[in-house]
């Protein structure tokens, strides 16, 4: 009942679509890493008002389905604010804005290692805030929670057949396309399916591997 | 049709109603899995450990949205034919009980050592040491984490739209094809409404962790 010759003709077309799933999960997780960057910077702002708004935006947009978010972005910023943006861009701002708040947890635990003599050093030296960030506290925090990130590239790459409820044409719509011109179904969506499960589990394997690699070389520097 | 919002409310409400049906039947399924895997993971035989892991892992790896996917649209194909909402909540089951088994094994793990051996001088049986000793104990710890995991439940819940079950997010998209004009709103309050839900649920966990660690203080 598996037929291979169906497989092999569909493949190109999936492995095609596939690309594009790859894409829209780098550039969702660079938008994320940024924009989480300064989430978790805002909320260690002096300002209450910040912190507040920054505590707000995270709690709201944590609490609420991407799916959702997604179609807010596509259908309603035009009307809102006369932005139309592609299915591409949809995906990507609302991916990248989703796990942002993710990610900017991640950040905060990684801020949070880093002991507070180092504050109190960089303030003894006259350094300027910005200057603090930079060059003493971010490359502390960041390499420990490395492995941490790359367990959320993972979850925003098996997130992203959600878009395409906004017709970005990643691997679950192409299946679904290809589906409905031949009304074979079991080997598209069954190809997709291990293409994921392959790639999510090798990748979590190498960052596993990293992880521990980590914690042999540098101890385990992260307490959550 | 000039929309208002109580026009709104008859068809979320319906929707709401499937949402919350979804989402409590794969909350049961997906912690009896959970502690299933979870207690098998930890077993004294290889064969059941490594049976467990496999389900862990697989089910971790795989898209929740592309396991909804195959198991409605590409099973019946090989003659399995599972209704709308049984593909929902085995997706989400399976899925999220592969999550949860993990919370469930470190938090069995995290119960103290002198625990399990105080429950063996006091001769009791395996059975006994795990659900009078350990896994009371172990439980608190599991409901902060399986609350979160809760909330990610109730997320997932909107996934069912893509199978045309009429839940939330269905209803919404109903609503916005009659009064396009309203789409932000529409959205809007579809955002409110799952927040809400969230909050209720980190709520509720929150009360339920007070009462069990009473004994606590």
């Amino acid at each position: 009942m598996w037929d291979w010759n169906y497989t092999f003709s569909i493949m190109p077309e999936l492995l095609h679509a596939f690309l594009m799933t790859v894409y829209v999960t780098l550039a969702g997780f660079a938008v994320a890493s940024v924009i989480g960057l300064i989430l978790a910077v805002g909320a260690r702002s002096r300002f209450v008002a910040v912190r507040i708004v920054v505590r707000c935006i995270v709690e709201f947009v944590r609490n609420t389905p991407l799916l959702v978010q997604v179609f807010f972005i596509f259908f309603s910023l035009p009307l809102l604010a006369g932005i139309s943006l592609s299915a591409f861009a949809t995906g990507v701002i609302g991916l990248g804005l989703h796990y942002a708040t993710y990610l900017s947890e991640v950040y905060r635990s990684g801020i949070d290692g880093v002991p507070k003599g180092q504050w109190e050093a960089a303030t003894a030296l006259n350094m300027t805030k910005s200057r603090t960030w930079m060059s003493v506290v971010l490359p502390q925090a960041l390499p420990p929670i490395v492995p941490m990130m790359g367990n959320y590239l993972i979850v925003m790459f098996k997130e992203t057949p959600i878009l395409m409820a906004v017709t970005v044409v990643e691997v679950l719509l192409a299946a679904k396309n290809i589906a409905s011109v031949t009304y074979r179904v079991f080997e598209p969506y069954t190809i997709v399916g291990v293409l994921f499960l392959v790639v999510s589990v090798v990748v979590s394997l190498l960052f596993r591997r990293l992880e521990k690699r980590m914690n042999r070389t540098n101890g385990p520097v992260l307490k959550r | 049709m000039q929309p208002t919002w109580i026009a709104l409310f008859p068809l979320l409400l319906e929707g709401l109603e499937i949402t919350l049906q979804v989402a409590a039947l794969s909350a049961v399924v997906s912690l009896a899995i959970a502690v299933a895997a979870g207690l098998c993971r930890l077993s004294k035989w290889a064969v059941v450990r490594g049976a467990a892991t496999v389900y862990v892992e697989f089910f971790r790896g795989v898209s929740l949205l592309v396991l909804m996917f195959w198991i409605y649209f590409a099973l019946p194909f090989v003659g399995i034919n599972l209704p709308k909402l049984a593909a929902a909540v085995l997706a989400i089951g399976l899925n999220y009980g592969a999550y949860g088994s993990e919370i469930v094994r470190s938090s069995i793990l995290a119960v103290p050592k002198g625990q399990w051996e105080a429950a063996i001088a006091l001769n009791m049986s395996p059975m006994q040491r795990m659900w009078r000793i350990v896994f009371p104990q172990a439980f608190i710890r599991m409901l902060p984490p399986l609350g979160n995991l809760l909330i990610e439940l109730i997320k997932a819940t909107s996934l069912v739209y893509f199978i045309t079950l009429s839940d939330l997010t269905y209803q919404a998209m109903i609503l916005r094809n009659n009064f396009l004009t309203w789409t932000p709103q529409i959205f809007g309050l579809l955002l409110v409404i799952y927040f809400v839900l969230s909050c209720c649920v980190s709520l509720i966990v929150r009360f339920a962790e007070r009462r069990l660690a009473a004994w606590r203080s």
